[in-house]
């Protein structure tokens, strides 16, 4: 009996490190607090007692300038991996990520090089931490042609798809939302890659598609696993990749079941969601059964106050009542899913 | 090399720069060059005096004042008038411009236009030599409003932190497109100062004088190249051409500078003064050097006709590059 072993999404990531940076010697991890004790939620740590801060450098707060140091680096051969503990943090490196980084490769048209940089930026959510700390950028980024965006939602495509990152000569932005740190999966050991551009049909159904990113994957599951016992047929799709998006992946599914939910970790005005269901809209022959919903924060920045904090994010009940709407019967439903950010005790 | 020959070599090379730039300024009008240019007219010195003193290991990156940079390098006339006529062959295959130019064949690495990207740039490529410990420098050249950007003092901070090979070159010619020094930094500000503040080695020379500018990098690398990290070498200088343009401020009635002033520093061109020590200390005649510009002018044009004739890129290759593998 082929026995795989489990481990956490942080292990996956720290093991795709280590493999990458014991593989090739011109990658480099850079960022705010890569040598700390808590190693970005253990996911440096393993990097920094093997390779040392020659490799594993923890840098000053200088999102933007790191951003073109990356840029500069591969230009003459490394391959740097930057790490921001929080998205938002991001905002600061937008020049050098969008102005530069998306667009070196087709504006020097191929004769300036290409530019494999790792961007590996972490989503907060809950416990409080607010306007600035739990905002989920990946539609802003994913407008920019030349630019990969992918969301791994378990512990083998955070592996996989930080090892095809470094496959591929392209920068990529992966979002890794800290929710997901703890959770347990099976991983291949080696180099067991993950396609860059692809989706994957997580559950089969029938009657409904709920289009998933990152966090959202594993509550989805939990309400198609629900739904399937009170009847109802729930087809979930992993986006993973949200930059190239995989169209046909989404398509198929939507044509069998005529109904689609987006389910995202951000806003839903001009979001992951918005683009999905242009996609549908724009495709002939679809005949929808119900019109798209599109799930997601509340359109506010976060609040902080627990009250508002738990309306903020959708719930299982809030998105079965959505469900009940779309497929026009009553659902009758006694048990309560908590939210996966449940019985985290802080702080972030 | 000794002093004659080397002063010899730079006026060819700023002639030859020069004479491109005021071709460029020519053809301009006719609408062929539909990219926005910033001439570098006035300003040869720097280029040349910076770039005659590095190693050929040494990487460039330039801003979006950057055809003298790219000249000065080595890179081909011809494919920067292709580029800058949207043309194949150009050095960014027509796709990137007139502020998107690189020659790797020369370690031109990159230019782009958004102030201090390339600052970023340099620094990166300067630690990606010290991480291998190849004994390369990193030179980028920017103008005086760079230092208003957050990321030239991240750039200076972290270089300094890590004394990575990195030459930043200052082009202050005193103008922010049509906005003085004086309504962007306080009075006396010397940007020479403020680098010295974080710990970077950093000079001040004339930069019309390419003896000077030389004189003043061939210190610089010495110091980068014996381990000692950044510096700053801040040249003043200045353009006469509009600040994207090839016409005169003063023809198109604008006002933040005067006629005089740009005149007055027409006469301290960094090609005339270098072409009269060269008669005066070195004994080059007039003809001699009036030979240069001709040969100069020849080459241009034979590279222009040859660039226009360069076809556009094919409209199937509009998506070619957008991702590698």
């Amino acid at each position: 009996m082929n026995f795989m072993r489990k481990i956490t999404y942080a292990q996956a990531i720290s093991e795709a490190t280590c493999l990458i940076m014991e593989s090739d010697p011109n990658v480099v991890l850079m960022g705010i607090g890569m040598d700390y004790s808590s190693g970005v939620f253990g996911t440096t740590s393993e990097a920094f007692n093997k390779f040392g801060a020659e490799r594993v450098i923890d840098t000053p707060a200088m999102e933007n300038a790191l951003t073109g140091i990356a840029i500069g680096s591969a230009t003459v051969g490394i391959k740097p991996i930057l790490v921001h503990a929080r998205n938002d943090f991001m905002f600061l490196a937008l020049d050098q990520l969008l102005n530069v980084s998306s667009k070196w490769n087709y504006m020097f048209n191929g004769n300036a090089g290409t530019l494999p940089i790792i961007n590996r930026a972490i989503i907060g959510r809950g416990w409080g931490q607010g306007a600035t700390h739990s905002q989920s950028i990946q539609s802003v980024l994913a407008h920019f042609p030349g630019l990969r965006v992918v969301m791994p939602s378990n512990p083998a495509d955070a592996k996989g798809m930080l090892l095809s990152a470094w496959r591929s000569s392209d920068p990529i932005v992966i979002f890794e939302h800290r929710s997901l740190f703890n959770i347990e999966g099976e991983v291949e050991e080696g180099m067991a890659l993950t396609d860059l551009g692809s989706s994957k049909v997580v559950h089969e159904g029938g009657d409904l598609t709920i289009v998933a990113t990152s966090v959202c994957v594993h509550e989805s599951l939990l309400i198609a696993l629900s739904l399937k016992a009170l009847g109802v047929s729930v087809e979930v799709i992993d986006l993973r990749s949200i930059q190239p998006i995989d169209r046909s992946t989404i398509l198929e599914s939507v044509k069998k079941t005529g109904r689609l939910l987006i389910y995202d970790t951000s806003w839903v005005n001009f979001g992951v969601g918005a683009e999905i269901a242009a996609i549908v809209a724009e495709t002939d022959d679809m005949n929808l059964k119900s019109p798209i919903v599109r799930v997601g924060q509340l359109g506010v920045p976060a609040p902080v106050s627990k009250p508002l904090e738990d309306q903020h994010y959708p719930t299982y009940e809030s998105v079965l009542a959505i469900v009940q709407r779309m497929m026009a019967r009553k659902i009758t439903e006694t048990k309560s899913i908590p939210p996966i950010t449940t019985g985290f005790q802080g702080p972030y | 090399m000794d002093s004659k020959n080397r002063l010899f070599d730079s006026y060819v090379k700023m002639v030859e720069i020069r004479a491109f730039e005021e071709k460029v300024a020519n053809e301009y009008p006719k609408g062929n060059m539909r990219t926005p240019t910033h001439l570098g007219i006035g300003q040869e010195a720097v280029a040349v005096g910076v770039i005659s003193e590095r190693e050929p290991a040494d990487v460039i990156f330039s801003h979006h004042r950057c055809h003298n940079h790219f000249l000065a390098a080595g890179g081909s006339m011809y494919s920067l008038f292709a580029e800058l006529l949207g043309r194949v062959d150009g050095c960014s295959g027509g796709r990137g411009g007139s502020v998107h130019l690189v020659d790797r064949g020369v370690n031109f690495l990159g230019t782009s236009p958004i102030l201090t990207q390339a600052v970023a740039f340099a620094t990166g490529a300067a630690f990606a030599f010290n991480f291998r410990k190849e004994p390369r420098a990193a030179i980028v050249f920017f103008g005086d409003a760079a230092f208003e950007e957050g990321t030239m003092w991240e750039s200076f901070n972290f270089s300094v932190l890590n004394k990575l090979p990195v030459l930043f070159v200052c082009e202050n010619n005193l103008y922010s497109t049509e906005s003085s020094l004086e309504k962007r930094v306080p009075q006396n500000t010397s940007f020479t100062e403020k680098a010295r503040a974080f710990g970077m080695f950093a000079s001040t020379c004339d930069g019309n004088n390419v003896e000077e500018v030389a004189k003043q990098s061939r210190n610089a690398f010495k110091h980068i190249r014996a381990g000692l990290g950044p510096y700053l070498l801040e040249c003043l200088t200045y353009r006469t051409r509009e600040h994207v343009g090839p016409n005169f401020d003063y023809d198109l009635q604008r006002n933040y500078r005067s006629k005089e002033e740009i005149q007055k520093w027409m006469t301290k061109c960094p090609i005339i003064n270098s072409g009269e020590i060269l008669m005066q200390v070195y004994g080059f005649t007039e003809i001699e050097l009036l030979s240069i510009n001709k040969r100069a002018s020849e080459e241009i044009e034979r590279a222009f006709n040859l660039a226009e004739k360069s076809p556009f890129p094919s409209l199937e290759s509009h998506f070619d590059h957008l991702y590698g593998v």
